[in-house]
C-alpha cells in the first residue's frame, strides 16, 4: 500500500516576542489509505499544529519547514489558491469544539452545501440534496428540517456529526479528526466513535487521529504515534503499543489510563510537567520526567529507530540494558 | 416579531412620559427665567410677561397643561424666538440637520467600514498603519478645528479654482453648500467606524467557524464575506444606534461654523436661555430618536445573530 498522505522532517515554529519557539521537530509520519492513524500525546505536544500544517491553517506568525505531500502535491509550498483546490475535497478536517467551530449565522444546510458547490460546482438544489443525504448518513434524525436550522440550535452531539458530514461531503482521501470527542459528553463521544469508525470502513478514507485518549486509539486507530515535546517518541500498531510500548513516556501514558477492572487508590501521573517549550531540557526532553533516566540521556538526544517489528523508539534505554 | 416590535413602540410611551416629566421639573429648578435680562425689567411688565404665557400659575398646573397640549400636538409658542412655535422651529431646522446628517452617516458607513475591513485583512502592513494613524487623526482633532481649515483650504485658498466651495450659508439645501459641513460632520464618523470594523473583524478572523470554513476550501474572500463580515458588525451597529441620534439631532459646532439654520443650536441656545418650551420640544425629539434607533438596532442583532430572537 502507498501513503496517501506523507509528512517529512516537518519542523514548525512561532515566532514570539519572547523568541521562536519550535513546537513540531523534525516529525515524519505517514497514512495509508483506509487506516487509521492515531496521534497521541499531552497538549502543546505538537500533535495538532503537525496538522495545521498539512491543513495551511497554522497561525500567522508559524513557519513550516520540511514537505507535507497529498500523492504528489506538496502542501507545505503550495499556494493559498492551489491549497483551496484539496482543502475540504481531497483532505478535510474535523476540529475539536463543535460548539465554536459552525458559522453561527448560517444555517447548516447551507454551510454544507457550500463545500459541494465550491469544490464540484453543483447548483443550490443539488447542494442541498446531497447536504440531506450526509446528514442521513451520519445518524443526524429529520435531516431535512436540520438543514434549515441554526448551529446554536443544535445540541453538541448532533454539531460534532454535522462537521463529520462537513468533513465528509466531498468524500476526501484523507480526514483529519482533532480531538472529535473532546468537547462532548462521554456517551456521545461513543457514539461519534462509531460513526467515524464506520466512515472508515465505508469511504476507505485514511483517517488521523489526534487525541490525548489512549481509550480512543485503541478503539479506532490502526497505528499509533506518540509525541512528546514536539517529536515523535514512539510509532507502531496499536496492538503492538498498547501490549510492548517500549519508550517510558508511553509506558507512562497507558499506566496512566484509569482502568475500571484494577482497583487502585489513587489515579496514576507521570511526574512532572510537560516541558517548556521555549526551554527544552538537554539531551532527551523526556528526561526530567523519566524513571529510567541514566546519564547518556541528558547529554544526548535519541533519535527515532525502527525495531524488528515495525515499531520505531527514541530512546536509549534497550540499548543500554542490552550493554549491562 | 412585528408584535415584540410594536409592544416596543408602546413600551415608548410610559418612557417618553419619564422623559417628559424628569425634563420637564429639572429645567424648572435651575436658576433664572425665560425674561430675565442683564437690566431687570420692570415687576410689572414681568408680572404681565409671565401671565401671557401662562408662568404665573402654580408648576403642577403648568406641567399638566403642557402634557395636555402636547397630546395634542402643540409644543408650545417659543418664550424667547418671538412669534414662533416650537413646532416651527423644529419643523424649519429638523430638515436641515436630518439631511446633513443622514448624508454625514451615509458617507460614514460607506467609507468607514471598507477602510476598517481593509486595514484588518492587512493587519499590521503599511496600508493598515496608515489608515489608523488617519482613522486616529480624525478622532482627535476636533470638529471647530477641522471646519475652518476646511473653510480656509475650500473658501479661501482654492477660492479661485474648480474646486471653490461656500463656506457659510444652506441656500436653500443647494449642493455645494451642504459639502464641507457633511465632510466635517462625517469626519470622525468615518475615524471611529473604521477602528471599530478593524478590531471586530480582526477577532472574528481568529474565530474556530472561520478556520473552519478556511479548512473547507473556499477562497478567502468568501470565508471574510461570507462567514466572518455579519459577526464583525454587531459592534459597529451597536456603534451606530447613537452615533446616529448625535448626527441626526444636528451639532451645535458645525452648524455654527458654517451657518447652517440646523436645530443644533437649539439644544444650547435653548439650555442657556430658559426657553422651556424649545428646550422640551428638543429633548423629546432627542428622546424619540434614541428610543426608535436603539429599537432598530435591537433588529438589526436579530439579523445578524440568529441566537437573537424575541418573541
Amino acid at each position: 500500500m502507498t501513503s496517501v498522505l506523507e509528512i517529512d522532517k516537518l519542523t514548525v515554529s512561532f515566532s514570539t516576542p519572547d523568541g521562536a519557539v519550535e513546537a513540531v521537530t523534525d516529525v515524519s509520519l505517514s497514512v495509508e489509505a483506509g487506516e487509521c492513524l492515531g496521534l497521541v500525546g499531552e497538549s502543546g505536544s505538537g500533535k495538532s499544529q503537525t496538522f495545521m500544517a498539512a491543513m495551511g491553517l497554522l497561525a500567522d506568525n508559524a513557519t513550516a519547514n520540511g514537505h507535507i505531500r497529498l500523492d504528489s502535491m506538496d502542501l507545505l509550498s503550495a499556494s493559498e489558491k492551489k491549497l483551496n483546490t484539496v482543502r475540504g475535497e481531497r483532505i478535510a478536517m474535523i476540529f475539536q469544539d463543535p460548539m465554536t467551530s459552525l458559522t453561527p449565522h448560517m444555517k447548516i444546510g447551507r454551510q454544507l452545501a457550500e463545500v459541494l458547490i465550491e469544490h464540484q460546482g453543483v447548483d443550490k438544489e443539488t447542494g442541498r440534496r446531497r447536504s440531506r443525504e450526509m446528514l442521513d448518513r451520519v445518524h443526524i434524525p429529520e435531516a431535512e428540517r436540520r438543514l434549515d436550522m441554526y448551529p446554536h440550535e443544535l445540541s453538541g452531539g448532533l454539531r460534532q456529526r454535522v462537521m463529520i458530514a462537513m468533513a465528509l461531503m466531498c468524500e476526501p482521501e484523507v480526514i483529519i479528526a482533532d480531538e472529535p470527542t473532546t468537547a462532548l459528553d462521554v456517551t456521545v463521544q461513543a457514539q461519534i466513535l462509531d460513526l467515524l469508525t464506520e466512515v472508515k470502513d465505508d469511504l476507505g478514507a485514511a483517517i488521523v487521529l489526534i487525541t490525548h485518549d489512549l481509550g480512543v486509539v485503541a478503539g479506532l486507530a490502526d497505528r499509533v504515534a506518540v509525541m512528546y515535546a514536539g517529536r515523535i517518541v514512539e510509532q507502531g500498531t496499536v496492538a503492538d503499543i498498547f501490549a510492548a510500548p517500549t519508550h517510558p513516556y508511553t509506558q507512562g501514558l497507558l499506566a496512566c489510563t484509569p482502568r475500571l477492572d484494577v482497583e487502585t487508590e489513587a489515579l496514576v501521573t507521570i511526574a512532572g510537567q510537560p516541558p517548556n517549550l521555549q526551554n527544552l531540557p538537554s539531551g532527551c526532553s523526556f528526561h526530567p520526567r523519566c524513571p529510567h533516566v541514566f546519564d547518556r540521556c541528558k547529554a544526548e538526544r535519541p533519535s527515532l529507530e525502527n525495531l524488528s517489528n515495525g515499531q520505531a523508539k527514541a530512546c536509549f534505554r534497550a540499548a543500554q540494558e542490552a550493554a549491562e | 416579531m412585528w408584535a415584540y416590535f410594536t409592544r416596543r413602540l408602546f413600551i415608548a410611551i410610559p418612557t417618553l412620559w419619564v422623559v417628559i416629566t424628569v425634563a420637564f421639573f429639572l429645567m424648572r429648578l435651575a436658576p433664572g427665567g425665560p425674561f430675565d435680562q442683564e437690566a431687570p425689567l420692570p415687576p410689572e411688565i414681568m408680572a404681565n410677561l409671565k401671565a401671557a404665557y401662562g408662568l404665573d400659575q402654580p408648576l403642577w398646573w403648568q406641567y399638566v397643561n403642557y402634557l395636555g397640549n402636547l397630546l395634542q400636538g402643540d409644543f408650545g409658542p417659543s418664550f424667547k424666538y418671538k412669534d414662533f412655535s416650537v413646532t416651527e422651529l423644529i419643523g424649519q431646522g429638523f430638515p436641515v440637520s436630518i439631511q446633513n446628517g443622514a448624508a454625514a452617516l451615509f458617507i460614514a458607513v460607506l467609507i468607514g467600514i471598507p477602510l476598517g475591513a481593509m486595514a484588518a485583512l492587512r493587519q499590521n502592513s503599511g496600508a493598515d498603519h496608515a489608515a489608523m494613524t488617519v482613522a486616529m487623526t480624525g478622532i482627535v482633532i476636533p470638529n471647530f478645528v477641522v471646519g475652518p481649515l476646511l473653510a480656509l483650504i475650500f473658501g479661501i485658498w482654492l477660492r479661485d479654482t474648480m474646486f471653490a466651495l461656500p463656506v457659510a450659508g444652506w441656500n436653500n439645501g443647494a449642493l455645494p453648500n451642504r459639502i464641507l459641513p457633511v465632510i466635517c460632520l462625517a469626519l470622525p464618523f468615518i475615524a471611529y467606524i473604521a477602528r471599530i470594523t478593524r478590531a471586530s473583524l480582526i477577532e472574528t478572523l481568529r474565530t474556530n467557524y472561520v478556520r473552519t470554513a478556511r479548512a473547507k476550501g473556499l477562497p478567502f474572500r468568501m470565508v471574510v464575506l461570507r462567514h466572518a463580515f455579519k459577526s464583525a458588525m454587531i459592534p459597529v451597529v451597536t456603534y451606530l444606534g447613537p452615533a446616529t441620534v448625535f448626527l441626526l439631532t444636528g451639532s451645535m459646532v458645525i452648524e455654527t461654523i458654517f451657518g447652517l439654520p440646523g436645530i443644533g443650536r437649539y439644544f444650547v441656545q435653548g439650555a442657556l436661555n430658559r426657553d422651556y418650551t424649545l428646550v422640551m420640544g428638543v429633548t423629546i425629539l432627542a428622546a424619540s430618536l434614541v428610543i426608535f434607533l436603539n429599537l432598530l438596532v435591537d433588529m438589526a442583532y436579530a439579523w445578524l445573530d440568529p441566537k437573537v430572537r424575541y418573541e
